[in-house]
This record gives C-alpha cells, sequence and structure tokens, in this order.
C-alpha cells in the first residue's frame, strides 16, 4: 500500500500537472483565436447558446436577488434607524457585487455544464478526432468561439440581472411601504458614478474567460466513456464556479484600489 | 568569397512537385509508440504508393488503429518518421498540419459523425471549411454527388443517430471524400457489421479507389475484407510488422504467427 508522502506526493504533482496543462490548452486556444480563418458562424452560434438562453435563468435569480436584498436591508436598515438608505444599498449591493457574482455562477452552473457535457461526449465519440482529420482546428473551431461568447455575453447578461434585481428590489419595497420607481431610482442612483457601476460589469469579463475556458479544457481532455463525459459537466462546473469566487476576490480588490 | 544564389521559384516549384511525385504516397520509418508502460508499436515502418492498397491486419490490440491515427497526425510517435509526400508531418503545428490533412481522408471506426449535424451537413463540413469559395449550390451538388456515389443520396435530412452502422460509415466515407483525397485511411471499414452490410462496404471502397486512383490504408482483423480490397497485406504482431507482402506470399509464409493467423480467419 502506497505511503501517504507519495499518495500527497502524487495528488501535488496532479494540481502542478492540471494548472500546467491548462496553460498550454490556453496558449493554443489563444493562438488559434488570433489567426484566421475565423469562425463567426459558430461564434454567432455559441452567441446564441450561450447568451440569449440563459437571460431567462440570469433574469430570475436576479430579481429573486433583488428581491431578498430588498427585504434583508430593509430588517437590518430599520434596526438601526437608517430606512432611508434602502435604495441605495440595494442599488449598490446588485450592481457592485450581486449581480456580477450572480450572472457569474448561473452561467458557469448552466453554461460549464453544456460546454463540459457537449465537448466531452465529442471527444469520447472521436468528433473532434473527425474535425482535426478534417484539417479544421479544433482549438479554433470549438474552444476559441465558446470562450470569446462567454467573455462577450457575461457583461450583457449581468446588465439583465443587475436591472432585474433594481426592478424587484423596487417592488418588494413598494409593496411593503409605496414608493415610486422614479424615486427609488433617484435615491438609489444618487451619488453614483460610472466607477460604481462600468468596473464591477466588466470584471465579468474575466468571469466569461474562466467559465469558457475550464469548461472547453475539461471537455476537450475527457477520457473513458459516459462516466468520463459525466465526470467532465461535473467538474466543468465545480472548477468554474471555485475559481469565479476565487477570481471575484481578487478583482474587487483591484477595482478598489484603481476605481476607489 | 562565393554567394550564395538563391533557386528561381519556377525551379524550385518544380523540383518539390518532382519530389511529391517520386516520393511514395505515405512513408512511416521505425515508429514507436508507448502508452505508459505498454509498448504499442515498436520499429513499424510501411510505404504506400499512389494507387495501392495497403491492409494492416492482426489481432484486437496490437496497435493497427494506433498506427493509423500516427499517420493522419491524431498521435505523436515517441520515435520514428511519417513523410506524406514527401514531407515529414512529425514536427508540424496543428495548422500546417490541416495543410498536410486536406490531402488525406479518414474513415473512423465508428465513422465518428456530428451528432449534431444532419448527413447533409456531416459531408458538406468540410467542403464549409475548405471550400470557401464555392457557392451554396455547387457545395449541396458536390454533397449530393457524393452521398450518391456511397448510396446515401436519400438520407440527406437524416440525423445520424437515425440511421444504421453500416449507414453511417458510408456517410463517413463519402465525408473522406469530400475533399477530393490522395490517400485514404480506414479504420476497421467493416467491423461490427453483418456479411451482406460488409461486403457492400468492400466493394464499394473498392469501386472508390478504382475510380479515384488514391492510395488507401486499410486497418482491419477481416482478412475477406482485406484479401477483396488490398494490393498488399502486413501483418502487426506485437507492435512489429511480421510480414508485409501479397496475400499469396502471406500463404506461404512458414512464420509461426502467420500461419496461426491463417489458421483462425
Amino acid at each position: 500500500m502506497p505511503s501517504s508522502a507519495v499518495v500527497s506526493r502524487g495528488m501535488i504533482d496532479q494540481f502542478f500537472g492540471w494548472f500546467g496543462d491548462l496553460g498550454i490548452f490556453f496558449w493554443r486556444v489563444l493562438r488559434a483565436a488570433i489567426a484566421p480563418p475565423f469562425e463567426f458562424r459558430e461564434l454567432f452560434v455559441q452567441l446564441d447558446e450561450i447568451g440569449s438562453k440563459s437571460l431567462p435563468l440570469v433574469a430570475l435569480a436576479g430579481a429573486a436577488t433583488g428581491i431578498v436584498l430588498s427585504m434583508e436591508a430593509r430588517y437590518s436598515l430599520t434596526r438601526f434607524g437608517a430606512k432611508s438608505l434602502l435604495p441605495a444599498a440595494i442599488v449598490f449591493s446588485v450592481i457592485h457585487e450581486t449581480g456580477p457574482i450572480i450572472t457569474g455562477l448561473v452561467v458557469s452552473g448552466r453554461v460549464g455544464a453544456g460546454i463540459g457535457a457537449e465537448l466531452a461526449s465529442m471527444k469520447v465519440t472521436e468528433q473532434i478526432d473527425a474535425i482535426e482529420a478534417s484539417a479544421v482546428n479544433p482549438y479554433r473551431l470549438l474552444a476559441a468561439t465558446r470562450i470569446l461568447a462567454c467573455i462577450l455575453m457575461l457583461p450583457l447578461l449581468t446588465l439583465a440581472a443587475d436591472s432585474c434585481g433594481v426592478l424587484m428590489g423596487w417592488l418588494a419595497q413598494a409593496l411593503v411601504e409605496p414608493l415610486s420607481l422614479h424615486q427609488f431610482i433617484n435615491s438609489g442612483f444618487k451619488g453614483a458614478d460610472f466607477n460604481d457601476f462600468l468596473p464591477p460589469t466588466f470584471k465579468t469579463a474575466v468571469f466569461g474567460l474562466i467559465i469558457g475556458l475550464i469548461a472547453c479544457f475539461q471537455g476537450m481532455r475527457t477520457q473513458g466513456g459516459a462516466a468520463g463525459v459525466g465526470r467532465a459537466a461535473t467538474s466543468s462546473v465545480v472548477l468554474s464556479s471555485l475559481f469565479v469566487i476565487l477570481a471575484d476576490v481578487v478583482l474587487v480588490k483591484i477595482i478598489l484600489i484603481f476605481f476607489p | 568569397m562565393t554567394t550564395i544564389r538563391p533557386i528561381a521559384p519556377a525551379l524550385e516549384t518544380r523540383r518539390v512537385e518532382e519530389r511529391e511525385d517520386e516520393a511514395p504516397a505515405i512513408a512511416a520509418q521505425n515508429l514507436h509508440k508507448s502508452f505508459g508502460s505498454q509498448k504499442v508499436l515498436d520499429g513499424v515502418s510501411l510505404t504506400v504508393n499512389r494507387g495501392e492498397t495497403l491492409a494492416v491486419l492482426g489481432r484486437s490490440g496490437t496497435g493497427k488503429s494506433v498506427l493509423l491515427r500516427i499517420l493522419i497526425g491524431l498521435e505523436k510517435p515517441d520515435s520514428g518518421s511519417v513523410r506524406v509526400h514527401g514531407q515529414e508531418i512529425s514536427d508540424l503545428t496543428l495548422d500546417e498540419l490541416g495543410g498536410v490533412r486536406k490531402k488525406m481522408g479518414f474513415l473512423f471506426q465508428h465513422a465518428a459523425l456530428y451528432d449534431s449535424l444532419n448527413v447533409e451537413q456531416n459531408v458538406a463540413f468540410p467542403l464549409q471549411h475548405h471550400k470557401r469559395e464555392m457557392s451554396k449550390s455547387e457545395q449541396s451538388g458536390r454533397v449530393l454527388q457524393l452521398l450518391a456515389e456511397v448510396g446515401m443520396e436519400d438520407a440527406l435530412a437524416k440525423m445520424p443517430s437515425d440511421i444504421s452502422g453500416g449507414m453511417q460509415k458510408r456517410v463517413g466515407l463519402a465525408r473522406a471524400l469530400a475533399l477530393e483525397p490522395d490517400i485514404l485511411l480506414l479504420d476497421e471499414p467493416t467491423a461490427g457489421l453483418d456479411p451482406i452490410s460488409s461486403g457492400e462496404i468492400d466493394e464499394l471502397v473498392l469501386k472508390l479507389q478504382q475510380e479515384h486512383h488514391m492510395a488507401s490504408i486499410v486497418v482491419t482483423h477481416d482478412l475477406h475484407s482485406a484479401k477483396t480490397i488490398a494490393n498488399r497485406l502486413a501483418l502487426l504482431d506485437k507492435g512489429k510488422v511480421v510480414i508485409n507482402g501479397s496475400f499469396e506470399e502471406l500463404q506461404e509464409s512458414d512464420i509461426e504467427f502467420v500461419r496461426e493467423f491463417l489458421k483462425h480467419s
């Protein structure tokens, strides 16, 4: 039976090996993406698949978050006698953090699993080899288009989540205490500028890169039939969600430094 | 001091063309490949010329499919060289390899049709990516012609999941022929098919080879099929080519493994 030291060393090797392979994969995708021919048709298909088809789910998640934030913030702010700050509290927490992170996590669940499973299934049935044998670069056709679509669509989906969150936050507030949407928006966005809005929205492009890259990587390196497809889908969701959360920590710090 | 004068471009082009004409369509030299501790290929060398068909035979797990994948660059050998029309492919990048692969057609063991595309779109896939100058109607015409060649012109709109294994192989063959390759690689074209479908696929491959005059390598464990479609047969055992010759040479061989293989085929 191998000793615990040997097992630990194997796990460490595997850990660093995974990052090494991910780096090589990213380099291949990057090289393929910047060289012609460009796969615009596949990119548009993926923009629709990743963007339009995620919209209802992201909007719903954003709306639910807005309602919860409204209820929670109302309870806390009333306790501390700061109820008048409720619209600002909802708007700022939605656009600064909850909108972007909820969008990132919802998309990593839906799109990460979808890409991971689709590419894994193509890999185990030799469809990716068939693409390569047809003299088409699969890094360009399959990976670059999906990653780029994720990068482009995440900020737009975040806008949708933000809008639904703010709107439903107002609705939840208005049901308890009548307040017009105009008043809510005016009060909520008072003192806000583009620095409050743009960096948190555009940081989700990094989430898109993480989700697309990890899902494509896990899918295209799959081995082992149906079980491998299942593992690829699960690991795509778990790893992309985890790295989205970790990246958020770093990005929030960077945003606070450069956009105080 | 002597100065080296560049060779005139026209002369250089002619020399490359002559080299391509003289060189075998595909030549593998001393290929070695292992997966972990398992040695799959142990110094395999073979050559196939234009218009010639080589059948690679052997027991299951002797590295026949790995050999085919190395020849088209889907696997890298641990050592050895593969030359396609005289050009070494082992060190090419993916995009450079693409240029070589346009001259090669590959039929996968399980056809490997794109399951999200219908039959017509599967066959059109290489044309859409490499014959962008063709109009949509020209592409459709070519797809129809290819499907007619393999007797699948009535299945244009069908999805791969809706057709049988034999039909999938026919469509895979049509896709492999889409770019009019000089070299055709077939991985177990009759595996898993009933005897009638196997015979039909053999006849089809034979007909296509006669019409298109390609260099072909057919990996199979079906001796009858190999005898029907190949000029030469190479028998693989434990990663080595045991014998490479005509069917008659195989029959006359006194190598123990060859006799054993023929006895059980």
